[in-house]
């Protein structure tokens, strides 16, 4: 016994201390699991981290104005928006130059669009002008400020040059403001007139859909779940591929199902005229609605309700329901006590699941939707796509994309993204 | 529980038989539309609804005309082809990256294990339009936009999770001193993977690649974006379809695709049992 007790560290084979060792073998160790890790890591970083840090940013980006209008937005520097008084000579003599350069390079309708998001009507003061100035002599042909009201009478109107001077940053709250239907005026932020309002109204609905169609999942998954778990084995394992079909199933193949389904002319009004229940002249408008977008998206995120559910309660045992009840517990009091608070972490776990995938929907709604039943997404692709407004479809971006991440957020505490399972 | 017990009460009879209704129900709600798209895709006439020559099961009601429509019609053909040449080259890189990724991550010690899961599983989470807008801005800046390489790229960030969750999920059940074993004879860490860790953990990459491959050849919301006419997929090609005129080819298509996905599940559930059967063999 004493020959083992050493006085100082203990050694390693090669004699460096253990203790040395261990924390260099750790090290390596590290090293060795990050450098799988990397190659990965940097492609996730570059391909998709980076696109998505790239369009949120253009939700705050507002340096077109600046560079378009340099002179323009100094000399305004001084100028005092609460008056009443136009800017003076100055200001007009700048915008005449940098209107002229602009115009050279096309680029002023550029600035033109960028203006008329925040003040409908900008666009034309700034075409019509750019047009005809090409021809001036800005240096020493003034007037500019009489000159420039004569070529546009827009220019007289105080508003436009008090949302040159409110927009002229390198950043912008604007776009986000529009996105909740506010607006940044001289005096601050102000609310939309309420006939201008339809971002609020359409986040709105996209949360309430959301909401209607997680509902009807967990009304329809859980005694499908309960069903499966309680069932032997294999019957249930049969049973399963029914779940697991539909998931499987390209989702365009099923939102065409349903678009065939529903139509008025379709298979399921056939059924219903055929039934009697609806006359023949009044076939039911199950599509191109809120309806139709409520049947299609539950139906395609039924599956991601049921397998959380089902593999929480394959884990709840049937003896504490049995015991519940031969302590004189009723079969609702026994569901309602027992079984139901131990299958509540799956109906969480399904829940925002399908929450976060139907707030985000966008193909599904674009198809079976008309236009009462689409969400935030078809708004944000009519942005990026169509209108061309960038910066207000990113800030209605980045907004969902906080709510995904909260909700994101919640479901990694509650059931960790290392335990969703997949089939 | 499953079955009704002899003594049950006439009220727990009632309710025994019409939950079962009612589970029989929500089983044909989910099924259903799946499967009534594979006889009307045998329609004889362009209608979207069962004829009354069908519902007579008269051989004139059906026929084969939509199927030669898809084989013989260019676009769809051409959309076909390009999502067999984008489909599989994006599982390829998924696949590659995401299991050396997932076997660094199950790895005892691994620093900032979480954050890492976290940006790795994003493209899940994020909803498809944002990913979708990103990616058209940003490749369009690096001149991917609209080329084969930025759709293959695209759709492979896509696929990632679904490697790293299936393959992480493998390799919970991997006995470690297997390759330790195998070092001890000698083996250098590359032979260790492809003989002794790889054939273990092969059903799980399998998966993986097939959860890869369907996520590709089904997307539509990203190559909208970032594809441009030359990389038309399917998906695309019946987004078009359904927006515009819906024409019945899409059914032939659409019974095409559940074939597929019939297939794909299968080979799935096979691949998860026999892990589940070398996973049991394993002394944990």
């Amino acid at each position: 016994m004493s020959d083992t007790t050493q006085n100082g560290p203990v050694l390693a084979a090669d004699g460096t201390p253990l203790k040395r060792s261990l924390a260099k073998a750790l090290r390596m160790q590290k090293i060795r699991a990050l450098m799988l890790i990397a190659p990965l890591l940097l492609f996730i970083l570059v391909t998709f981290i980076l696109p998505v840090g790239d369009m949120l940013f253009r939700s705050v980006d507002n340096r077109i104005v600046q560079e378009v209008l340099p002179r323009t937005v100094d000399a305004l520097e001084s100028w005092d928006p609460a008056g009443s008084d136009l800017p003076d000579e100055a200001v007009f003599a700048a915008l005449a130059v940098d209107l002229k350069a602009a115009a050279e390079i096309k680029v002023h309708t550029r600035v033109a669009k960028r203006l008329n998001y925040e003040n409908p009507g900008i666009s034309s003061v700034f075409r019509k002008s750019g047009r005809k100035i090409k021809n001036w002599d800005v240096e020493n042909e003034g007037p500019y400020k009489e000159r420039l009201i004569e070529l546009n009478d827009g220019w007289a109107d105080i508003e436009l040059w008090r949302t040159i001077k409110t927009y002229s940053g390198l950043r912008t709250i604007g776009y986000f403001l529009n996105a909740v239907d506010m607006k940044l005026g001289s005096e601050g932020i102000e609310v939309r007139p309420e006939t201008e309002r339809i971002y609020n109204t359409m986040l709105i609905r996209t949360m309430r859909m959301s909401l209607i169609i997680m509902v009807s999942c967990i009304l329809l998954g859980y005694p499908v779940a309960w069903l499966l778990a309680n069932l032997p084995t294999r019957s249930a394992n049969m049973l399963m591929i029914l779940v697991l079909l539909p998931f499987w199933t390209s989702l365009l193949v099923r939102t065409s199902s349903w678009k065939i389904l529903l139509q008025q002319q379709g298979v399921i009004n056939d059924v219903l005229v055929w039934i009697g229940i609806v006359g023949d002249d009044n076939r039911l408008v199950l599509i191109n609605n809120e309806l139709g977008t409520i049947i299609a998206m539950t139906h395609i995120l039924l599956p991601f309700m049921i397998l959380p559910m089902y593999s929480v309660m394959q884990t709840i045992q049937p003896t504490y329901l049995r015991a519940a009840k031969s302590l004189g517990a009723t079969n609702w009091t026994a569901f309602w006590r027992v079984y139901f608070p131990q299958s509540v972490p799956g109906i969480g776990a399904g829940s925002i699941l399908c929450f976060i995938l139907a707030v985000g929907y966008y193909i599904t709604p674009a198809l079976v939707g008309g236009t009462k039943g689409t969400f935030i997404s078809n708004l944000i692709a009519y942005h990026i796509s169509s209108s061309g407004n960038w910066g207000l479809g990113a800030a209605l971006g980045a907004i969902l994309l906080v709510v995904v991440l909260l909700l994101y957020w919640v479901y990694d505490k509650l059931v960790g993204i290392d335990n969703v399972k997949l089939g | 529980m499953s079955a009704l017990p002899p003594y049950a009460t006439t009220g727990q009879r009632v309710w025994f038989y019409s939950f079962r209704v009612i589970c029989g129900l929500i089983f044909f709600f989910l099924i259903a539309p799946i499967i009534v798209i594979i006889p009307l895709s045998f329609n004889a006439q362009d209608f979207f609804t069962f004829t009354p020559e069908m519902l007579r099961l008269d051989p004139e009601g059906y026929s084969l005309k939509h199927y030669r429509d898809f084989f013989s019609n260019d676009s769809w053909q051409s959309s076909m082809w390009n999502s067999l040449k984008i489909a599989p080259m994006a599982t390829l890189v998924s696949v590659t990256f995401g299991t050396l990724a997932a076997i660094g991550l199950s790895q005892p010690h691994v620093p900032f294990r979480r954050a890492i899961m976290a940006i790795l599983i994003s493209p899940m989470i994020v909803p498809l339009i944002i990913s979708a807008a990103g990616m058209y801005f940003f490749y369009s800046r690096i001149g991917l936009q609209g080329t084969y390489l930025g759709v293959v790229l695209a759709h492979a960030a896509l696929g990632i999770p679904f490697v790293i969750i299936t393959v992480t999920a493998t390799l919970v059940g991997f006995d470690r001193s297997l390759t330790r074993a195998a070092a001890n004879m000698g083996a250098d860490p590359v032979t260790t993977f492809f003989r002794i860790q790889m054939p273990l953990i092969l059903p799980g990459v399998i998966s993986g690649g097939l959860f890869a491959f369907i996520t590709s050849f089904d997307e539509v919301v990203v190559v909208l974006f970032v594809g441009s006419a030359g990389q038309k997929t399917l998906p695309w090609q019946m987004f078009i379809g359904l927006r515009e005129q819906i024409s019945p080819t899409i059914l032939a298509v659409a019974t095409l695709l559940v074939a597929i996905s019939i297939m794909l599940l299968a080979t799935v559930e096979m691949l998860r049992r026999r892990s589940e059967r070398l996973r049991g063999m394993s002394p944990s």
